[in-house]
């Protein structure tokens, strides 16, 4: 059966559809940012030079802050403008606003923000001095440790141990539309609307640094071109800016980064360094995994502590072991704030599980799938948080689908005779296996406690009311199928609702792929309520809800039907915040990915030249969409891994250019084949589970191991540039 | 107030068939003529140096990055935007899930369409060498090239389709 069209597809496809630096707003004003030079200090002083009139201009600093000068987020660290003092490079300083935009950044250029330097903290690797202290006494944001067993013990009886470093760099979302905010004030209201994921996180930041009531603020998604986790918490910060200029000048005030700027300023991906002691018995099974996790945590604290709680969750990877030993910090530096992005951790941690896998396979002379054959989790064992795997789903039969789509066995017999006889090109095969845990970690989804409602209308079609946004993966049309199909109605009478906090409630932010999962088992059971308050039966036809929607709303012009589901979790979930113990996840999607690879030995060029991607994620509910998904963070994944690499200069990017942080063109991929297997979930939409977030995780393993495959050498950081391939080719001994 | 820039210029240029009139300052770039000058805001900035085709335009037939593009070059050419895109050419690329975000999709299609209009293309270039100048940070571009690819089938088997 073919899928649903994508609801707003031939808007997108013929530029109809209007982003926020498409509206054309009367009296806009722009807005820029003038940002710190230096790494850390004091601000001595701002100079404004006499090249601009400034009567002209609006000029916002922290002293034009109503409220609190913090961005709220899960520690108020973070100030809207920097006051005194710089923690990093870029953070935002002075606010102007004029109804040029040329003429703004003429403004900026005219600032010189001059600061009396401190020691930074650059490299997260190494142990701060005490001047470069900033944060409690050692630097560290967050601590974590999850236990099982006994892992020394475990160690000294093992056949083989295996001992290795990891390292993965920083990432930028490159979503290809940059951030924009827009803000006006109208009749006491503040309306900020621009390109989010989170409206009601944005609602917060807005409510306490303005010091406002939610009655004052009103926050309203725009169509939004891409996010991947980066316009989770950053556009919170643009939001107050372009709030504060707006609040000053007395007109709407438009904020719209450049690429530049974005590169520069806006949140990436932690790098990571993780540290492997792996025991396995003489059979391959493993008995000990002792694991140290550290991510740089950049400037401010941001999402890391819940970035490290997911990375090391995610750290053992999908196998059975009884003693485990994982311990995480998140270490502040002052590099520009690292936040979401997709994957949120585990990318980073189950690169250096995967890796560790094959180096482990090697010791136990078995194969990269055997090894894996052997260690993957079955049902009614537990994952490192004690956490008992009970799904039905049969994980050999993911691995054992990767293996013959990818043609694994043959094609690495062939690529021996190729390597052999080939001048110059090696090829290799290799091979990842993971997981991915849906929705919020632990507690979080009780805490959030997200609500969803649906309203009947006149016409008796129903509105979907959410503050889970349209990002690009397609919420707005798996929502109009999820209650379409639990109310037995045609797509086309499901209505969206524009994402406005003034009309939607909060289902949430939009992250940690719970959209289609926990928020649309919400939409489901808000589709039921809707029923009951109609006095239907359960299993009542669309027909009959669409006639007793309109009888009701004919009868009672005047109230609003509306159906509203709240959070509850699933019976028997059971996490302990304390012990780092218990069910971290409601459910994870299981993957197997095969990356086929080919280096250039006189370039150090790898390509990948087939990729296949296996995964069982509960049920499809759109094969277009969803085989969207995984190509896309295939793709994404494939950069992390090769080519996306950061020059750094004081704690910020020298190559803010999309010129030279190189993201893949059509040309640098091959086809990525995709492929599902279902056991649907009993608590996801339809049975559905999370998958936004999976194909970050795979790619990058998968890669480095066909690599391992192709040249017997053992790459350990990532991106794995001809640069860095030539030095461990050169170390080795083989180039 | 302070002229945000020096002379401006007249020029006129066609701009989708018709003929307009602009005045514009001599290091303005198409782009940001089309977008903010004339509304025709389907036209987008990824990059604005050349690297990411969003702003992709059609110039005199040939297509062209409008970020790098004076305006006062467009003088007396012809402009193509995705404004003057038939919707019925782009089943095919809806049906394969060409667009997930959007922001990179007005240049997609841009640049699809100009193959469509140029199969010939196809004998010396890969389909991905001919997308090559888009970026997509959604798709990984599967959705896109297997799209381009039905659409070239489909306008292949549409009677009077040149051989
Ligand atoms: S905006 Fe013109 S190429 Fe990117
Ligand atoms: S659809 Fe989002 S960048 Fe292409």
């Amino acid at each position: 059966m073919a899928s649903p069209r994508r609801s707003e597809g031939i808007s997108k496809l013929t530029g109809r559809e209007r982003y926020v630096d498409d509206l054309a707003i009367d009296g806009c004003w722009w807005g820029m940012t003038a940002r710190s030079p230096a790494p850390r200090g004091r601000i001595r002083e701002i100079r404004f030079g006499k090249g601009v009139d400034w009567s002209e201009f609006v000029v916002v600093d922290h002293r034009d802050i109503p409220g609190p000068n913090e961005v709220r987020l899960i520690e108020l660290d973070q100030p809207v403008l920097a006051a005194d003092r710089v923690r990093h490079v870029h953070e935002a300083v002075v606010l102007v606003a004029h109804p040029s935009r040329e003429m703004c950044r003429r403004a900026i250029r005219e600032i010189e923000i001059v600061v009396d330097r401190e020691p930074p903290a650059l490299d997260f690797r190494v142990t701060p001095s005490p001047d470069q202290i900033q944060y409690a006494d050692d630097n560290v944001l967050k601590h974590l440790r999850i236990e099982k067993g006994d892992v020394e013990r475990a160690l000294a009886g093992a056949a083989h141990v295996v001992e290795e470093v990891y390292e993965t760099g920083a990432q930028e979302h490159v979503y290809l539309e940059t951030q924009g905010m827009l803000a006006w004030e109208d009749d006491g209201v503040v309306t900020v609307s621009g390109s989010m994921q989170c409206p009601y996180y944005v609602l917060n930041a807005l409510i306490h640094a303005l010091g406002r009531d939610e009655k004052q603020v009103r926050v309203v998604q725009t169509p939004t071109g891409g996010g991947f986790g980066g316009k989770e918490d950053y556009p919170s910060n643009i939001a107050l800016h372009a709030a504060l200029l707006a609040l000053k000048a007395k007109h709407p005030v438009k904020i719209i980064y450049d690429r530049g700027e974005d590169l520069a300023a806006t949140t990436k991906r932690h790098p990571s360094l993780v540290r492997h002691r792996t025991g396995v018995d003489s059979e391959g099974r493993l008995v000990a995994q002792d694991i140290e996790m550290i991510l740089d945590g950049g400037a401010y604290v941001t999402l890391s502590p819940v970035v490290l709680s997911r990375g090391i969750i995610h750290a053992a990877g999908p196998y059975a072991c009884d003693n485990v030993r994982i311990v995480g910090r998140a270490v502040m530096t002052n590099s520009v704030p690292f936040g979401a992005f997709r994957g949120f951790g585990a990318p980073q941690s189950l690169f250096a599980c995967e890796r560790q896998m094959d180096r482990v396979a090697r010791a136990a002379s078995l194969s990269p799938a055997e090894i894996r054959r052997r260690n993957l989790i079955r049902d009614g064992q537990t994952t490192s948080t004690s956490q008992r795997i009970d799904d039905g789903t049969d994980r050999l039969a993911v691995l054992d689908a990767a293996l013959r789509r990818s043609d694994y066995d043959a094609k690495r017999e062939a690529h021996r005779s190729f390597n052999a006889s080939h001048p110059y090109l090696r090829r290799g095969m290799g091979l990842a296996s993971f997981y991915h845990g849906a929705g919020f970690t632990g507690g979080g989804e009780v805490y959030l406690a997200s609500t969803q409602h649906v309203a009947g209308l006149p016409d008796g079609r129903v509105e979907v009311r959410s503050a889970s946004t349209e990002i690009g993966q397609g919420t707005r049309t798996i929502f109009a199928t999820i209650a379409a199909s639990r109310l037995g109605l045609d797509e086309s009478d499901i209505v969206i609702a524009e994402p406005d906090t003034s009309r939607v409630p909060n289902s949430g932010p939009t992250v940690a792929s719970r959209t289609a999962m926990v928020v649309g088992h919400l939409l489901e059971l808000a589709c039921d309520d809707l029923r009951r308050t109609l006095g239907l039966p359960k299993d009542a036809p669309g027909d009959a809800v669409r006639a007793a929607i309109i009888a009701r709303l004919a009868s009672h012009p005047s109230e609003e039907l509306v159906g509203k589901a709240r959070y509850k979790a699933p019976p028997g979930i059971q996490w302990d915040e304390q012990t780092y113990k218990g069910d971290a996840y409601g459910t994870f999607a299981w993957a197997t990915y095969v990356a086929e690879v080919e280096v250039d030995l006189r370039m150090f060029e790898t390509r990948v030249i087939a990729f296949d991607a296996v995964q069982e994620i509960g049920k499809v509910l759109n094969e277009t969409l969803a085989r969207g998904q995984i190509q896309g963070g295939v793709v994404q994944a494939i950069g992390w891994a090769l080519t996306e690499d950061f020059v750094w200069k004081d704690g910020a990017m020298a190559n803010a250019q999309l010129t030279n942080y190189i993201i893949p063109s059509a040309c640098d991929v091959p086809p990525i084949g995709v492929e599902f297997l279902e056991n649907p979930y009993p608590h996801g939409a339809m049975g559905a589970k999370g998958i936004g977030e999976l194909p970050m995780d795979g790619p990058a393993p998968a890669i480095c191991n066909a690599v391992a495959d192709a040249l017997g050498v053992e790459p350990t950081t990532i991106p794995l540039t001809p640069e860095r391939l030539m030095d461990l080719m050169t170390e080795a001994g083989v180039a | 107030m302070s002229k945000p820039q020096a002379e401006k210029i007249e020029i006129e240029l066609t701009v989708n068939g018709q003929p307009v009139a602009v005045s514009v300052s001599p290091v303005e770039r198409l782009l940001d003529t089309l977008r903010y000058t004339m509304n025709l805001t389907g036209t987008k900035e990824g990059c604005g140096e050349g690297e990411c085709g969003a702003c992709t335009v059609v110039l005199d037939g040939l297509p062209v990055n409008s970020c790098l593009v004076p305006t006062i070059q467009a003088r007396g050419r012809r402009v193509e935007t995705i404004e003057s895109i038939d919707p019925s050419r782009l089943s095919e690329l809806l049906d394969s899930g060409a667009t997930q975000c959007g922001a990179c999709t007005p240049g997609v299609v841009m640049s699809a369409c100009w193959v469509l209009d140029h199969p010939d293309l196809c004998d010396s270039h890969s389909l991905r060498e001919l997308m090559a100048g888009n970026l997509c940070r959604c798709t990984g571009y599967d959705g896109i090239i297997d799209g381009l690819a039905a659409a070239l089938d489909a306008s292949n088997q549409r009677p009077g389709a040149g051989a």
